[in-house]
Parts: structure tokens; C-alpha cells; sequence
């Protein structure tokens, strides 16, 4: 299984050098990655129909618990299936969609990049990996989204989209780290078990904000639903694959992996129900809105993401089943609108479902399949789709509470959604063919046989229900939803409550779709309340932080050294003074000093001195040669209580400070003007009060009983295990010889730091 | 800062400076003195000639930016840390010392090796700190 999910890792690298040969007509051929990776999963069919599941665990970082176990269940064979198989077709599609796009090998890299963190996504047992690859598809759908990369709006939606699913992932890291800690693993089938103690935790609810969040800005539910629309600007097969399909499910999946270990509290489902109904009834009424295609198609996916947040929060048996049913619904019939759309707006040029008509006369095979298209997504049987809008009535309707209004609020959307599904796959083939399009040509049967497939999926699965049912709808039942009890999907329930909903539903809709028609009038109606709208407010939210950091930055980031040093010490003198006063207690034990000797009056005496010569002088050079002074006094002090290293060190150090600013300032002029006096006056109360802290500070300190066992260690040890008799050497070199490597290290960051900032400045001046 | 005397003295400083830094950097492990100190003294070695004799002559000397110093102390260093895991079964910084003592330098371990890297690193960095300062000003 870590051969399946590396595969895609591998083949995006090796296209990295091997792209250009993958340009032209050999595209087609990297479609074998995706159909091999399927024919595989689908060989673990019977394993999983028998009820039982996968497990491999390969160690990772098994200090930190952070393992690849994969796990293959009915929901990850569910997931994986289609991932591969609508794969496998967008893989085919793209071929001839893009053909001859001179980045075709690198789109192709971002597609198998993104179908292998997919695949690692819903295969992962361990949370942590499960983070990893979530953050692996945000990328990855970053890059593809933003693929037209001339475009300004393109790169707008695809940082936007980053943005908001990123903060999901921060979400999922924090849900994930107290989820483990709670738990004590990171493995969910470990987790499993634990639902009690998970539940009765005191960050139980937190825990669960965090998942929520994580699993909203993924699956773009209500208020973060935004970022869906915008992600429309990639090229079509994106839009089938990840932003329909598969990646925005992620959160679905998420959700639905987390029900038997999270659903318990009343919280769970009334939070879930609530985001999910107002995701899936205002979505949907904003497809009465677009004209455009795409954008309809964005928010029925929306829409249909709302419904299935909406049955998790349901939680029965009944829902998930639903659920499970309607996400392969979904994927058959959305893809394959997709699919189409993209046909239409690269034959005809235009996505404005206004402008089209007619075009079965010219585009047959696609009409059919458009047509099949929307009668899953309104749910007409024979399709699949029929079956899955009465498995959704049916969970609403045995709800415990709310069953009515949580069954209208599905009618009602469903209702929607048909029209959306016959706008989009109807509404552009039937009626008269404009002049502009009769030249019109079928494309390459690899665009439109597989919207065909998938739609002919869709009917097949609906006449015979139970080939999906065995093969995972089952077993996820099994292993999901709490307490098992034997069921069968069929297409015909005889005459009940059930089917007079459905009924109901396709003739709302099919009136619906006589009667409205997409007007451009509706869209420039809605766009006036874009100001409120929940992607106005948020953007502003942002715009106005990017606008707080900056006055932020504005105030602390000066660009002067004395406001920087200004402000360290300060803060500084607060923190110590508050600690020293705060609780302090000051003994100096006279008797135990030794007596001051004539040389240690001199020096000090020298230091004062230099000090106020520093401080005085009115020329600069006079003043490091002062501050030389005071550095050589110290060094001095050092040698008189036997530090010669200390004092060594001092004493070159202090040179080289000397030199280096002797070099800056001896071309500067004299002091033209000091500073004012008010400034003066209170940089000098800033230096001596910060002098003063640190003398009581030292003071302090040497009230504390002495700890001499580290010392005494070095002291013994040093020539016995390191063959040294100068301790400190022995300590810098061998004991604690790792700081000494990470403090050069910074000495080189420094250093290259003054080269990268001199030598910038230099050629900015010299272009001048 | 054209001076004849500092002009003629500069010329035998360096060298001799150098030569006691590298004095310095030895009688590091029973001494004071040390691998800092040594690159220190080195520093002010070539900065007092680049004084008298002027920066592109200094650079002339040194043949290479001083800058490639870094990285290659840095590596000497990292590579003494490592040399028990490559040569022996022992932990990371453990300290290797050859049998013998070579004449004129002494016992010769790895701890020598790694204070060679400081040695190189601080000549680096405070030469690319000093002269990138004053080549632009």
C-alpha cells in the first residue's frame, strides 16, 4: 500500500526531468498510473466485502508516535476507488483538453502530486501523517488552481484557497495533537476503543471545534464555502477532480472517520445539522443566481457538500449510509458535468449557459451523457441518484427529533439541485443552434467517453445497487456507524412516504426548470449584496490585518539601532525591576569580601574615566577609543580574578570592535550637532537604572547558595575523559561541543547577514 | 592610513601574528588560548595589514574571499563532532586522540580538529564582517 501512494510522489518527481517528453502525444500514457492504482484497489474488493480491513504500518518517526500505518477499510476503498477512478478519466480527459499546452507535464506532476497525498489522506490511520498529506493537497491544489499563472485572478483565488484551507490545516494539527494527547495515540484505530475517554475529556469540545474547522474549510461549508467559486479559475479537469470529486470531500472524510471515535455529545450533531443544512439551502438557492456554467456547478457541489456534513451530523445508520451513497452519486454525476462543461467551453468558447443552445445537433454523445448527468443529480430512477435521494428522506425522516423540518430542508434543496443538474446538463443542448456553433465538431473521443462511462456507472449502480452495496456502502456501515444492523439498497421500496417525497421533488424541479430561466439580471442582483456576503467579510478581515501589521511593524521596525535597543532594555528594566522589587531582599555579608588593593582601584578608576569620556567627548573617534578603554580595563579585571580565557577574549574581541568602528566612522564628519538634551537626559536614565538592575541583579545572585557539583564534574573530569588541563577549552571543544557548533554557525548567519545586507545596498547604489 | 612605519612593521607582523595565532589555537587544550582566540588574533593579524597595506593588497594575500572560511571550519568541525559514528561505535563528539604525540604540536585528537574548525569559522566571519564594512563605507 506505500508503494500505491508513493507511485504518484514518484511519478511527479520523475517528470520533473523527464517533463518534456511527456509534452506531446505520450501525455496520454501517464494515465496508467491512476487505471493501475484502481485495478488495485479494486482487487481488495473482496477482502473488504468479507468485512475485513487492511492494516500496514511502516515506521516513520516511531520516537514521536508518528507512524505511515495505512489503513483500508470500507470508507478508505470507497475513497480511494475514486480517487483513482475519476482519476484515471481526468488523467484521460486532460490529454486532449490540454493538448499541446506547452506545461503539460508539470500540470500532469500536480495532478499525480495531489493523487498521491489524496491516496495517503484517506489510507492514513495515524492522524499525524493524515495532517501531512491534508497539507499536501492544499498544495497541491494551490498550484493547480493557480496553473494559469498569467492571470492575476488566478493567482488571487488559488492564495485564497490556500489560505483558508491552510488555516484548516493549522486546525487539524492542534485537533490532532490534543486529540492524541487525550488519547495517548495517534492511531485512529487505537482510538476507537477510547470514544468514552475521549468524550468525557475536558477538551472534548475544543477538540471538536478543531476537527470541525479543519473539515469546514476543506469541504467549504458555510461561512468558508468562498473559496470553492474562486477555485473555478483552474482549467476544467482541476475543477472535476479536485475541487468536485475528491479533495474537497477530504473534510467529509475527516468527519466521517472521526464519527465513531467523536460523535457522542449532542454538540456534535447539532453543530454538524446546522452548518450543514444552511451550506446546502444557501448554496443552493444561489444557483438560481449564476449564468456561468462553472459557477452553477460550484454551487451545487457546495450544496451537495452541505448535505453530506449534514447527514454525518444526522449520524444514524440510516444518514451514513445516505452519506456513502450519495458521495458516489455525487462524484459520478458532478464529475461528469464537469467533464462536459469543459467540453462545451472548449468547443464554443463560452461557459454562459444563457448563449448556449441546441448543441445536441452537434455534440451527441455528450448530450446523452449530459442528460443521463442530470437525471442522477435530480434523482430520477433507474439512476443511482434515485437511490440515494431515498436513502437522504429516508435518514431525515426517522431522525429523533426535527424529523419534518429536517426532511422540508432536504426536499427543498434537492429540489434545487435538480434544477441546477438540468441547467447544466440539459439546458445547453436542447432548443435551436445558434448560427456561431453549427461548424462545431465532436472532440476527441477521449473527452467525451468518459463523462459517458461515469454517467452509464451511475445507471448500472442504480439498476443493480447491490454491486456498490458489498463493496464497501457495507462494511463502512460495519466499521462507522455505531451498532450494526442488517440493510439492503434497492432501487424499487414499494408505494410509501418515501416515494411520494421523490415524486414530489422531480415535479417541483422539472416545473422549476420550465419556468425559470438563468438571467443575467438575476446575477447582477445578487452581486449588490456581495458586501455582506461571508467572502467580503472575511477578505476585509484579512485585508484589515495586513493593515494592522504594517502600522504594527511601522511603529517597532524604525530602522534605527538606538530606537531597537531603546526598547529592548527598557522592557527589560520593567521585567527585572518588577521581579527584583517585586520580592526582594538584598544581604551583602561585608565580612566575607576581600579588601580593595591599589591595582583594582586604578583600573576602576581607569573605567570610570572612560566612561565619561565616552559620554563627553564631542568627538566620535574619541569615543570608541574611550569605549576601547573601558573594554581593556575589563579584561584587565578579568585577568586580576584568574579568567585568563575571559580575558583573552575581552582583549581581541575589544580590538576588533575598536577597528571595525574606527573603519565606519573615521569618514564620517565630526559631531555636527549632539543630540538634544531632553533625549540625552533620558537615554542616560535608561543606561543607569538598567545598570544599576543588573548590579542588584548580580548581588542577588551571589546570596544564592552556591552550586558547585558542575564545576567540580568539569573540573575532575576534564583531563581524565578529554585529555585536556584548561577547563574552559575542554568544555568549549569536547563537553559542551555541539553549543560551540551551533554558536558558529550563528557567527556565520552574522556574518553572512552584514555580506547579504552591504553587498545588496552596494549594487543598488552602483545601478544608480 | 599611509604610514612607512606601520607600512614596514605590517610586513612582519603578519606573519608573525599568524604564527601566533596558530600558538594560540595549540595551547588551547592545557592553556588559555583556544580556537577563538586564535581566530581572533588571526583576524587582527590581517586587518592591521590590510590597514597599512591597503584592502585589495591584504585580499591578494589571502588568495581566497575570507568568507569560503565559514563553511569550511564549519565542516572540519561537524566533521570532528562525527568522526566516532564514521570510525568507531561511539556516540557523537566523543573525544578520539591519536596514540602518539607528534612533535612540536602535541597529543592530536579530535577536540584539536574541532577547535581548528572554530579557529577557521571566527577568521571568516569576523574578515567577511570587517571588510564587507569597510568596502562600503
Amino acid at each position: 500500500m506505500l508503494g500505491a501512494v508513493l507511485l504518484g510522489f514518484l511519478f511527479s518527481l520523475f517528470l520533473v526531468f523527464a517533463g518534456t517528453y511527456f509534452r506531446g502525444k505520450l501525455a496520454v500514457v501517464s494515465s496508467i498510473i491512476p487505471i493501475s492504482l484502481f485495478i488495485y484497489f479494486l482487487s481488495f474488493i473482496p477482502e473488504i466485502s468479507s468485512g475485513e480491513v487492511v492494516y500496514e504500518t511502516y515506521k516513520w518517526i516511531p520516537s514521536f508516535g508518528v507512524n505511515l500505518s495505512f489503513t483500508l477499510d470500507g470508507l478508505a476503498l470507497l475513497f480511494t476507488l475514486m480517487i483513482t477512478g475519476v482519476g484515471s478519466l481526468v488523467f484521460l480527459y486532460t490529454s486532449a483538453y490540454l493538448k499541446n499546452h506547452k506545461y503539460l507535464d508539470r500540470f500532469y506532476g500536480y495532478l499525480s502530486l495531489f493523487m498521491a497525498a489524496m491516496l495517503g489522506l484517506v489510507l492514513s490511520d495515524n492522524l499525524m501523517s493524515m495532517f501531512i498529506f491534508w497539507e499536501l493537497t492544499s498544495i497541491s491544489s494551490f498550484y493547480l488552481i493557480g496553473f494559469n499563472n498569467d492571470k492575476a485572478d488566478s493567482r488571487k483565488s488559488a492564495l485564497t484557497a490556500l489560505g483558508i484551507t491552510g488555516i484548516g490545516g493549522l486546525l487539524l494539527l492542534g485537533g490532532a495533537v490534543l486529540l492524541g494527547d487525550v488519547a495517548g495515540t495517534y492511531r485512529i484505530s487505537e482510538m476507537l476503543s477510547m470514544r468514552d475517554v475521549i468524550t468525557d475529556s475536558p477538551h472534548y469540545l475544543l477538540i471538536l471545534l478543531l476537527i470541525f474547522g479543519a473539515a469546514f474549510t476543506k469541504s467549504a461549508q458555510f461561512p468558508f464555502h468562498f473559496w470553492l467559486p474562486g477555485a473555478m479559475k483552474a482549467p476544467t479537469p482541476v475543477s472535476t477532480y479536485l475541487h468536485s470529486a475528491t479533495m474537497v470531500k477530504a473534510g467529509v472524510y475527516l468527519l466521517f472517520r472521526m464519527t465513531p471515535v467523536l460523535n457522542g455529545a449532542e454538540i456534535w450533531h447539532s453543530i454538524l445539522i446546522i452548518v450543514g443544512a444552511v451550506t446546502m439551502l444557501y448554496s443552493a438557492i444561489h444557483i438560481i443566481f449564476r449564468t456561468d456554467l462553472k459557477g452553477i456547478l460550484a454551487y451545487s457541489t457546495i450544496s451537495a457538500l452541505g448535505i453530506l456534513v449534514f447527514l454525518i451530523g444526522i449520524g444514524t445508520q440510516a444518514a451514513l449510509v445516505a452519506a456513502a451513497v450519495f458521495i458516489v452519486v455525487h462524484a459520478l454525476y458532478k464529475a461528469s458535468l464537469f467533464l462536459i462543461t469543459g467540453i462545451i467551453d472548449h468547443e464554443t468558447g463560452t461557459r454562459d449557459v444563457t448563449q448556449l443552445s441546441g448543441l445536441r445537433k452537434v455534440l451527441l454523445p455528450v448530450a446523452i451523457a449530459g442528460f443521463i448527468a442530470a437525471l442522477i443529480s435530480g434523482g430520477v430512477p433507474p439512476t443511482l441518484g434515485f437511490v440515494g435521494k431515498d436513502l437522504i428522506y429516508e435518514a431525515t425522516l426517522h431522525f429523533r427529533d426535527g424529523a419534518l423540518l429536517l426532511t422540508i430542508l432536504a426536499i427543498i434543496t434537492k429540489i434545487l439541485l435538480f434544477y441546477g443538474g438540468f441547467v447544466a446538463g440539459v439546458k445547453p443542448f436542447m432548443g435551436k443552434l445558434p448560427n456561431q456553433f453549427e461548424n462545431l465538431h465532436l472532440p476527441s473521443p477521449l473527452m467525451w467517453v468518459p463523462p459517458l462511462i461515469m454517467t452509464l456507472a451511475g445507471i448500472v449502480f442504480g439498476l443493480f445497487p447491490g454491486l456498490i452495496e458489498s463493496a464497501f456502502i457495507k462494511p463502512i456501515a460495519m466499521t462507522q456507524a455505531i451498532g450494526f444492523e442488517d440493510f439492503h439498497l434497492k432501487l424499487w421500496h414499494g408505494f410509501n412516504t418515501v416515494l411520494g417525497l421523490s415524486a414530489v421533488t422531480i415535479a417541483t424541479g422539472i416545473i422549476l426548470y420550465v419556468i425559470l430561466k438563468p438571467k443575467h439580471s438575476y446575477e447582477t442582483a445578487i452581486t449588490k449584496l456581495d458586501s455582506i456576503a461571508p467572502k467580503n467579510l472575511i477578505l476585509n478581515l484579512s485585508d484589515g490585518f495586513a493593515l494592522f501589521s504594517r502600522y504594527w511593524t511601522n511603529f517597532f521596525q524604525t530602522g534605527y539601532l538606538r530606537h531597537y535597543i531603546s526598547i529592548v532594555v527598557f522592557l527589560l528594566i520593567l521585567l527585572l525591576g518588577y521581579l527584583i522589587f517585586s520580592d526582594f531582599s538584598l544581604t551583602i555579608d561585608y565580612s566575607s569580601l576581600t579588601e580593595l588593593t591599589i591595582y583594582e582601584i586604578s583600573i576602576l578608576l581607569m573605567l570610570l574615566l572612560g566612561v565619561l569620556y565616552t559620554v563627553f567627548t564631542k568627538s566620535r573617534l574619541a569615543a570608541v577609543a574611550a569605549l576601547g578603554v573601558v573594554g581593556l580595563s575589563f579584561s584587565l579585571l578579568f585577568l586580576f580574578y584568574s579568567a585568563p580565557d575571559l580575558a583573552m577574549t575581552q582583549f581581541s574581541v575589544d580590538t576588533l570592535t575598536v577597528i571595525l568602528f574606527v573603519l565606519v566612522l573615521y569618514k564620517l564628519p565630526k559631531y555636527l550637532n549632539l543630540s538634544d538634551n531632553r533625549l540625552r537626559i533620558k537615554h542616560g536614565v535608561l543606561s543607569v537604572s538598567f545598570g544599576l538592575l543588573i548590579t542588584l541583579m548580580i548581588l542577588t545572585v551571589l546570596n544564592e547558595p552556591k552550586n558547585t557539583e558542575i564545576s567540580e564534574f568539569y573540573a575532575e573530569n576534564a583531563y581524565k575523559l578529554a585529555h585536556g588541563k584548561n577547563i574552559v577549552n575542554v568544555i568549549l571543544v569536547d563537553f559542551r561541543g555541539i553549543d560551540t557548533m551551533i554558536e558558529i554557525s550563528v557567527l556565520i548567519v552574522a556574518a553572512l547577514g552584514v555580506f547579504g545586507l552591504l553587498k545588496l545596498r552596494l549594487k543598488t547604489r552602483d545601478k544608480k | 592610513m599611509k604610514t612607512i612605519i606601520l607600512k614596514s612593521a605590517s610586513s612582519y607582523l603578519l606573519p608573525v601574528l599568524l604564527l601566533f595565532s596558530i600558538f594560540i589555537l595549540l595551547r588551547g587544550h592545557y592553556l588559555p588560548g583556544g580556537g577563538f582566540v586564535g581566530g581572533l588574533v588571526a583576524a587582527i593579524a590581517f586587518v592591521l595589514d590590510a590597514f597599512s597595506n591597503g584592502l585589495d593588497k591584504t585580499k591578494s594575500v589571502l588568495k581566497i574571499h575570507p568568507g569560503f572560511l565559514m563553511p569550511l571550519g564549519l565542516l572540519v568541525a561537524f566533521f570532528s563532532g562525527i568522526s566516532p559514528i564514521l570510525f568507531t561505535d561511539m556516540p557523537l563528539m566523543t573525544g578520539l586522540w591519536a596514540e602518539n604525540p607528534i612533535p612540536v604540536i602535541g597529543s592530536v585528537g579530535s577536540a584539536l580538529f574541532f577547535d581548528l574548525g572554530v579557529y577557521l569559522v571566527v577568521i571568516g566571519a569576523s574578515l567577511t564582517i570587517i571588510f564587507t564594512i569597510s568596502e562600503s563605507v
